[in-house]
């Protein structure tokens, strides 16, 4: 010891140098904290509380598991992971000992192989092994892991004398099928379910060889998340019901891609065999979904296949819609635009909830060429008169990982279990790891975590900020504060009053103006954020009696009737679902779904995604922004981008956020932002109308937009939650 | 090792001449001491009213002494009587046979605010066993006031006595007898008049045999459903609601007043080096007079069968087998019974443990592999089915076991249920799935001829079958 002491004082100059010179070095500094574990025979230094599972993984050991999950509480109840630990007399679980300094491990040695062989025998003995019949054939980790740790042959013969164990099937609604003779009891389902989805549904019943996993008595599993158990499952126990039997996992293509269901944009991993979409999974993405989606994300693109607009339809004499070319539709709409005398006036575009960016920029350009800015984005933003210059005043600011770190959050009418599920896994997250507590101003509802209710009165945070009410009290005192305003508050005609009201509140908090952020939008769409990023108008819908050419770009929720169009009014529908918007359309323009294309979704918090094209678009379907691009050509006023490289260098120009791929950039000018709407609110009393939510039910959740409600899985969802609340 | 010596004589012979190096050796080999063991006398009883002869009440027990000076042991501290324990050299009666003075000094960390707890396991379910019903039925104020003393050792704040469901006279003595103490000031508030806050809770089980398992036990007492836990973190850093916990059996908490009022040397007089005491054995099965009786550690078998029980039924060549501790423990054959000493180092030599010194004697009536096929029926029942290797090993050797009853089966399958039986040994994540592979073990190892006989038997009978299943 005095010698190792003597030769670190003797080396110290240089070492310290070294230091500064070096940041990978710098972590040497820390080495007295750092634990010394060797694993087989290579010395790894790890942090004390690592577990021998990890500690093996940072030295490329990689150990075999069933019932260890990265994001679920350890079980260490399939002991798959024992090995051999130097002076243990047992093998050990390693998924659940923390590391000591100076432990051996030998995770290759003959007591390690056996342990995990004998595992893998018990595991298959009451095992159907009915793998060709079995959906998680060729991704199941019991083939993969039976394949690399197990017996290459077996001595089970009690088959012939007493059979297997078989378990009746459980009937837990329309999205997962159970074939529960193949569960192994690893228990992540029913992990997942207590601490992620926050639904204490799942659980075992009976003791030993007939312990079952379940829902106690027969129900539905009713979470907004529960397709995730399906890549929870290790084997093939739970599945998806609604393609069952429809693939094998080694026929299908790969394409990673974005969600665009809701305002969270979650990673997703499309699949598809040819050109039809199987089945949608999660891609891990920490700072958005980490590696769970919603029911609706991976369940809802059956939608797909469904009211679909595959060729370019017009009205004729009759007013009948009657498939024509696309000559013959661009000339249409082209010439009514050249018709028009007026376009400020007359010229009216809406975007819709899954409009892209591309499309969107390309039809701002076509309309201010030709004199016309209004250009609406379908679902209106009430925010004051900063309106949508300043980003900072309508994004959720803090970013979705950040809201972890919380230790009170705020939630003003919104219901983010169903309006954005991922940012509502996120909350729990915090409240179950960081004991963060919730409160929520709005009406009643289920959060799946304890929650404050503060009423749903909008004249509640003057109270607040005078200090009579006591939650002004606890908001100051929180270290890490977030208020999220969701479109309960920004649809309010008085949207702008209640927003300042809000700032005022988060004036109370100690952290107010440093970096960390307090107030936060909420968006449920994926086009909002990038329509307002790119400009478009946020307030309500103007006057429509003198419009004489509304262009509706997959504008689907819009609130227009034909009554409030003059006859002359062409209505122009572009998208990809015979839905609302194309009811009252004259012209259609058949366009790409977010399968079909690769284009741009900015995300409630900012973040600018790319999908990326796994299949084609269906019969003359085309690209969004090309339709667009063409009939520019076609008007005479042609768009000065001709491919999408280009158009994105226009994009950069409108907003160098757009471009910025999978980057949350920090919002600037939050200060100018606060004091614009402090400068112009109006002053007078908010009105009457209790603050609500825009989604507030399970039944509500699954069909938001032109896919989901053409999805045949979502509507027997919708069926069997309302079948379920009646019992 | 057995093998070697023909008789106690030479191992005497051995051991003198091995006297000075007593202490190395004694864990280590099978010497008998020149003290005999056994036939422990009246005035060093412990458990005066095992026979529920006398007055169970307080009164009753405390004309036996039981509640003397009770407070003077208190205020000498936490540090004399843990001291105390470890000089008798207490080993933890439940069957592992952990020293006790150490795992309650375990307790004794610089407490950071969270309350300590004493959980008393008194879920006694080991087939063969029935020492604690014993003394709670009739002596239920040595729990009573072991629990009051044991609990200021560890500075705990209340104990909890989880009681098996089916004891259910049991649980009314223990309850009766806590209100007395009560009642009398000798726990609650101020126990004893010593400033000492002490209360005790009963906690009826609901009867399944895993929550004898420390941690089953915790999760069972917090209303969960009686799963063992992993370890770490042990029950001494997150137990029962998450606070400092010592579990322990009813017999070791129930003879800490009598160690502490008699000293601890004088309980470390009784019984081998490592192994001090007096002993509760439980004598079950084919013998003429089975009982419960308190003896000397290191006793021989044969002696206590003999002394106690009346002898072997049939005698003592009729006998073809015995558990010493309990179901989960190993049988012995006659041949290692005639010498081994009934104590915890003795009985792991021969392959087998004290485990909780119930001895169950078969005699040559029995069919011996019909009665390990029913032990594990017995653990594949009472398997909690969390992990992998008891919850699919057990439901597994129990259909070869009872192929075996049979002989329904394949020479070459013994080795193999030999081997099964080790995959599931150490691979748990309690010692429920040790339990159940013991026995098997011990009747391989001891009963193999027996099992092939069975085998020849039935494929005589049977040639047909033979041909085709293992073929």
């Amino acid at each position: 010891m005095l010698a190792r002491a003597l030769l670190r004082r003797v080396f110290l100059p240089r070492y310290n140098r070294s230091l500064s010179q070096s940041p990978r070095l710098l972590q040497v500094q820390e080495a007295p904290k750092l634990l010394s574990v060797w694993i087989d025979d290579k010395m790894v230094q790890v942090e004390p509380g690592t577990t021998v599972l990890q500690a093996c993984a940072v030295a490329g050991v990689e150990i075999p598991r069933y019932c260890y999950h990265e994001r679920l509480s350890v079980a260490g109840n399939c002991r798959m992971c024992l090995v051999e630990v130097e002076k243990s007399a047992k093998p050990i679980a390693s998924c659940a000992m923390p590391v000591m300094e100076g432990m051996k491990v030998h995770p290759h040695s003959d007591i390690s192989k056996r342990a995990r062989e004998g595992v893998m025998e018990f595991l298959l003995v009451n095992h159907p092994l009915d793998c060709p019949i079995c959906d998680q054939g060729g991704e199941c980790d019991l083939q993969d892991q039976s394949m690399a740790f197990g017996s290459d042959r077996s001595r089970f013969v009690d088959n012939a004398f007493g059979g297997k164990r078989a378990v009746e099937d459980k009937e837990v609604g329309p999205l997962i099928k159970t074939i529960m003779t193949r569960c192994i009891h690893c228990t992540r389902c029913i992990r997942f379910a207590g601490e992620i989805a926050g639904v204490q549904d799942l659980g075992t019943t009976g003791r030993g060889g007939d312990m079952q996993v379940g829902t106690y008595v027969e129900k539905m599993f009713k979470s907004e998340l529960s397709g995730n158990v399906i890549d929870l499952c290790p084997v093939g126990a739970l599945t998806a019901k609604p393609y069952a039997f429809t693939y094998r996992s080694w026929e299908l293509r790969r394409t990673e891609s974005i969600d665009v269901l809701d305002g969270v944009g979650s990673n997703i991993v499309v699949n598809t065999r040819g050109e039809h979409v199987m089945r949608i999974l999660p891609r891990l993405n920490e700072s958005v979904n980490e590696e769970w989606i919603s029911d609706k994300t991976r369940f809802a693109f059956d939608g797909l296949f469904a009211q679909r607009l595959t060729v370019p339809l017009a009205r004729d004499a009759t007013g009948q819609l009657r498939s024509c070319s696309w000559e013959d539709v661009l000339s249409r709409v082209s010439g009514k635009l050249v018709s028009i005398q007026n376009p400020a006036n007359e010229v009216v575009g809406v975007a819709g909830a899954l409009a892209d960016c591309e499309s969107m920029v390309c039809l701002k350009d076509l309309f201010n060429k030709l004199g016309s800015e209004s250009l609406y984005s379908e679902t209106p933003v009430h925010i004051g008169s900063c309106g949508n210059d300043l980003r900072s005043g309508y994004i959720l600011r803090a970013g979705i990982s950040a809201l972890e770190e919380a230790d009170l959050i705020l939630l003003v009418g919104t219901n983010p279990r169903y309006e954005a599920t991922l940012i509502n896994a996120r909350i729990r997250k915090g409240y179950i790891h960081n004991e963060c507590e919730i409160a929520v101003i709005g009406p009643y509802m289920d959060l799946s975590y304890q929650h404050e209710h503060l009423g749903d009165d909008p004249a509640v945070f003057s109270g607040m900020i005078r200090g009579t009410h006591p939650f002004g009290k606890k908001f100051s005192r929180a270290a890490k504060p977030v208020i999220i305003v969701g479109e309960g508050v920004l649809a309010r005609d008085d949207g702008a009053y209640i927003n300042n009201q809000i700032y005022m509140l988060s004036r109370l908090s100690p952290v107010h103006g440093s970096d960390w952020k307090i107030v936060n939008y909420l968006h449920t769409t994926a086009s909002q954020v990038g329509s307002m990023d790119i400009g478009y108008n946020t307030a309500d819908l103007p006057d429509l009696s003198s419009t004489r050419l509304l262009y509706l770009l997959s504008a689907d929720s819009v609130d227009v009737t034909r009554d409030q169009l003059p006859t002359d009014c062409l209505v122009v529908y572009q998208g990809h679902h015979g839905d609302k918007g194309a009811h009252i359309a004259d012209v259609i323009l058949p366009g790409a779904a977010y399968t079909e294309k690769e284009a741009t979704y900015v995300n409630t918090e900012g973040r600018a995604q790319v999908t990326q094209a796994a299949v084609k678009p269906p019969g003359e379907a085309r690209d969004d922004w090309s339709i667009i691009r063409a009939l520019s050509e076609y008007a005479g006023h042609t768009l000065a981008y001709d491919n999408i490289d280009e158009l994105r260098e226009r994009m950069a120009e409108i907003s160098p956020t757009l471009v910025n791929i999978d980057t949350k950039q920090d919002s600037c000018f939050h200060s100018l932002c606060v004091e614009l709407l402090y400068r112009t609110s109006p002053k007078h009393k908010p009105y009457q109308t209790p603050i609500s939510v825009k989604l507030n039910s399970l039944a509500d959740f699954y069909m938001t937009d032109p896919i989901s409600r053409a999805s045949k899985t979502m509507a027997q969802c919708v069926q069997a939650v309302k079948q379920a609340d009646k019992n | 090792m057995q093998n070697s010596f023909s008789s106690s004589k030479q191992l005497r012979l051995l051991f003198n001449s091995t006297c000075m190096n007593l202490k190395q050796h004694l864990s280590t080999s099978p010497v008998l001491c020149d003290k005999a063991y056994g036939g422990l006398r009246d005035q060093d009883r412990i458990f005066t009213n095992l026979y529920g002869r006398h007055d169970w009440h307080l009164k009753g027990a405390q004309a036996r002494g039981d509640w003397y000076k009770t407070k003077e042991i208190i205020h000498k501290g936490a540090d004399w009587i843990i001291n105390e324990v470890k000089v008798s050299g207490l080993r933890g009666r439940g069957g592992a046979g952990f020293p006790s003075g150490l795992k309650w000094s375990f307790m004794n960390k610089p407490s950071e605010g969270r309350p300590k707890y004493l959980v008393v396991n008194a879920d006694e379910g080991e087939p063969g066993t029935c020492k604690d019903r014993e003394i709670m039925r009739h002596d239920p104020h040595k729990l009573v006031e072991g629990c009051l003393i044991a609990g200021k050792a560890m500075g705990a704040r209340a104990a909890y006595i989880y009681i098996r469901g089916e004891l259910y006279n049991e649980a009314s003595n223990m309850q009766i007898a806590i209100n007395e103490a009560y009642k009398a000031g000798l726990i609650g508030k101020n126990s004893c008049d010593s400033g000492y806050d002490f209360d005790i809770f009963m906690h009826r089980g609901a009867g399944a045999y895993i929550c004898g398992e420390e941690t089953a036990l915790i999760e069972s007492l917090e209303g969960k459903a009686g799963k063992p836990r992993l370890k770490p973190p042990f029950p001494a850093d997150v137990g029962v609601f998450g606070c400092p916990t010592t579990v322990t059996n009813v017999e070791t908490v129930a003879v800490a007043p009598e160690i502490c009022r008699r000293g601890g040397a004088w309980f470390a007089s009784f019984g081998r080096p490592k192994n001090h005491g007096t002993k509760l054995y439980c004598i079950s099965g084919h013998v003429n007079n089975p009982c419960t009786v308190e003896e000397e550690m290191s006793i021989p078998l044969r002696e206590l069968i003999e002394r106690h029980a009346g002898g072997v039924r049939g005698g003592w060549d009729n006998l073809q087998g015995i558990i010493p501790g309990g179901s989960s423990v190993p049988v012995i054959p006659r041949s290692v019974c005639a010498d081994v000493m009934m104590d915890f180092d003795a009985l792991v030599e021969v392959n087998s443990g004290l485990g909780t010194a119930a001895v169950i004697v078969m005699d040559k009536s029995v069919d011996m592999i019909l009665c390990i096929a029913r032990l594990i029926l017995f653990y594949k029942n009472e398997s909690c089915g969390q992990c992998t290797p008891c919850r699919e090993g057990t439901g597994w050797l129990n259909s070869m076991m009872y192929r075996f009853v049979e002989g329904k089966a394949d020479p070459t399958e013994i080795d193999m249920m030999y081997e099964l039986s080790k995959q599931i040994e150490g691979h748990t994540i309690c010692a429920l799935g040790d339990a159940a592979a013991w026995p098997v073990q011990g009747l391989i190892r001891h009963f193999r001829p027996e099992m092939e006989e069975r085998i020849r038997r039935y494929r005589e009978k049977n040639e047909q079958y033979a041909s085709t299943m293992f073929s």
